[in-house]
């Protein structure tokens, strides 16, 4: 019994460690979620801590996580690929707000034919991941492409296997285009494919699309550019076809209309505009409506506002898309009307 | 003096508490993974119910979720692995210990043992980037010409020649247990007491005779806890499967057809799971991972256990 009472204390002597450890660590501004703008957030962070000595630390755990931890309050924000409904926010007491674009491209591998050749529409390209269309001369496909010579060779379906908000993105614009998409599949960071290979990452797609003669994936833009691989061309809802570039992303993001979106709760595909690229979206943080300490908090919105006028380069040079200074603009009067402290008074602007 | 001896009695009594808090933290841990498994995947588990376990459906919009494809996956996977790697293991545990020139020994024993020390993520990469390729030109469009017409065992070998599959991930784990087995054997074989296989082959056994009829016999308990240990490698190793298996979750008769495991689809899934009875459905299959894997490393203490007093007697 003296024994088991020995180990106990030893075990909490450890516990004990451990949460100094923790308290030690949090002068620094901490976020976690959504994997994808993991590389843009902390290249602010290192430009930030440069600029201001304050410290980011974010921790590209997934948008689950990213979740579950700000709903905990374990970190001052949360980030999202998928915008999360308006009732789960109030459910949480939480408020969420675009921070930076990204989109997805499809690419493919089909001999002698190189990036922005192929031309493709969305229901096309919904027929191809429902496994209707199952080799590369359909007519539904010749019949967009007069000038190509496409081959007879059966289509190998790529998808990505892990739970990402590419795929998010990509099957909420199949949903978008088709009805039969829609009704069978529908869209999530992850969904029940009917046809085709799993690759893990963009990493994984793309070398299994590279690989496979006949094959047809989708990657993050960002990957597409920076491994040129040979992207399609997409008809978006104003019929115009486009590639896939930081100008016809922009022309997307531009387009929308976030001021009449309740919650930010707006995914940028099939957005309409000539130029604009049909599969796009931004990827979202998640903040606390009722804070306790105004001074933390406005320490961290801080770095927003800053990432929001400063940082659109450095989104650039990584090939993400910033957000247009009208939707910061918004974004900041949202924090203004909704953040408050608990006996209600706002907390933005900072002094 | 008196007070040399009172400390080192109280270092005595605190070194006692630091290593039973020790002992006792990995019990903890493990009663704390069973637990947390337990309590968080019972929500998928009152949903589904026993179907859970024979559903093939995993449909994360629709919130529908079986294990069938994943147990399925792992159980194939892990065969294929034992099929080809525990006979590898134990020929090459038998030429190291009976036929190998001794200026040789180190180098095979240290290069067997150094599959051991390669990352799984490595294996991972090597089976994307080497492996797949070359068994989707020159494996498997052979085995679908060959096997495939045949009746029965031809449906194992259909479709088309990705190089990405079952059969694929088998072959990765086939190498990834090779070093476990093979030095489980090599021990056990090490052990058989000299007078024993010179007697044999005194006798006129040969060395087939030898291996057949004195070793195996002789060892088979051991042996049989390295296959176990191989096994449990088997079935929960992730990565590298990730990479290679394809990652549908379909039950496919065919090795040649992507497919899933548990320990894969957790890897995959966990982060983006967003939804209570998706996440608790991943840790359902957590669990059901958990008590496969448990299992095997029991029968694997129970028959080692069994071993050692053979061995030494």
């Amino acid at each position: 019994m003296k024994g088991c009472f020995r180990a106990l204390a030893g075990a909490a002597a450890m516990a004990f460690y451990g949460t100094a450890a923790l308290a030690a660590s949090s002068g620094e501004i901490t976020g976690a979620g959504a994997t994808f703008p993991y590389p843009v957030y902390a290249k602010w962070a290192e430009q930030y801590k440069a600029q201001t000595g304050i410290a980011l630390n974010y921790q590209s755990i997934g948008s689950g996580g990213g979740i579950k931890q700000i709903e905990a309050r374990t970190v001052d924000f949360g980030a999202s690929d998928m915008p999360l409904q308006p009732a789960d926010l109030d459910k949480n007491g939480l408020i969420q707000w675009p921070m930076v674009m990204g989109g997805a491209v499809p690419v493919v591998n089909i001999p002698g034919i190189g990036p922005g050749q192929l031309r493709l529409s969305g229901p096309v390209l919904a027929a191809i991941y429902l496994g209707k269309i199952t080799r590369w001369n359909d007519p539904a496909v010749a019949g967009l492409n007069p000038e190509l010579k496409l081959p007879s060779q059966a289509i190998a379906v790529i998808h990505r296997a892990d739970g990402s908000g590419t795929t998010f993105l990509f099957t909420n614009y199949l949903s978008q285009v088709s009805p039969e998409w829609k009704a069978k599949v529908g869209s999530s960071t992850s969904v029940q494919w009917p046809v085709g290979l799993g690759g893990k990452g963009n990493e994984g797609v793309a070398n299994f699309s590279r690989r496979t003669p006949g094959a047809i994936g989708y990657v993050e833009f960002a990957y597409a550019l920076q491994n040129k691989l040979a992207y399609a061309q997409l008809q978006n809802r104003d019929g115009d076809f486009v590639n896939p570039d930081a100008a016809s992303f922009g022309a997307a993001a531009a387009n929308a209309d976030w001021h009449n979106a309740k919650d930010f709760h707006l995914v940028l595909t099939n957005q309409p505009g000539k130029g604009s690229w049909p599969i796009s979206g931004a990827s979202f943080i998640l903040f606390h409506r009722v804070q306790d300490s105004p001074n933390r908090t406005q320490q961290v919105l801080k770095f927003f506002d800053w990432a929001y006028h400063n940082g659109g380069q450095t989104a650039q040079q990584l090939d993400y898309v910033p957000m247009p200074q009208q939707v910061a603009a918004l974004v900041e009067q949202a924090w203004k009307r909704d953040v408050k402290t608990a006996d209600g008074k706002p907390v933005w602007p900072a002094q | 003096m008196l007070w040399g001896v009172q400390r080192s009695a109280v270092w005595e009594q605190g070194f006692r508490g630091a290593t039973q808090a020790s002992a006792v933290l990995v019990v903890a841990a493990l009663v704390g993974v069973f637990a947390l498994l337990m309590a968080d995947g019972l929500p998928a588990l009152q949903r589904f119910g026993w179907g859970f376990l024979l559903a093939t459906e995993w449909n994360p919009v629709t919130e529908t979720f079986g294990a069938l494809p994943a147990i399925y996956g792992t159980l194939v996977t892990s065969a294929i692995a034992m099929l080809l790697g525990v006979p590898a293991a134990f020929g090459i545990a038998f030429f190291i210990n009976e036929l190998c020139p001794h200026g040789l020994r180190p180098t095979l024993t240290v290069g067997i043992e150094l599959l051991a020390a390669i990352p799984s993520i490595i294996y991972g990469m090597w089976g994307l980037f080497v492996l797949s390729p070359f068994l989707a030109a020159h494996v498997q469009p052979t085995l679908t010409g060959l096997l495939g017409p045949l009746p029965g065992v031809g449906a194992l070998f259909q479709g088309a020649p990705f190089g990405i599959g079952m059969l694929t991930a088998g072959l990765i784990l086939a190498v990834m247990i090779l070093p476990y087995v093979a030095a489980v054997a090599r021990h056990v074989i090490g052990d058989v007491p000299p007078l024993l296989r010179e007697a044999a082959f005194a006798v006129g056994a040969t060395r087939w005779e030898v291996f057949r009829h004195v070793l195996v016999p002789y060892t088979s308990r051991g042996l049989l806890g390295g296959v176990m240990l191989g096994l449990g490698r088997a079935l929960g190793e992730t990565m590298a499967v990730t990479f290679v298996i394809g990652n549908a979750h379909q039950v496919s008769a065919s090795l040649l057809a992507p497919g899933t495991t548990i320990s894969a689809t957790l890897a995959n899934e966990f982060t983006e799971a967003v939804g209570d009875i998706y996440l608790s459905s991943l840790l359902a299959l957590g669990l059901i991972l958990f008590v496969i894997t448990f299992a095997v490393l029991a029968v694997a203490r129970l028959l080692l256990g069994r071993a050692s007093p053979d061995a030494a007697s």
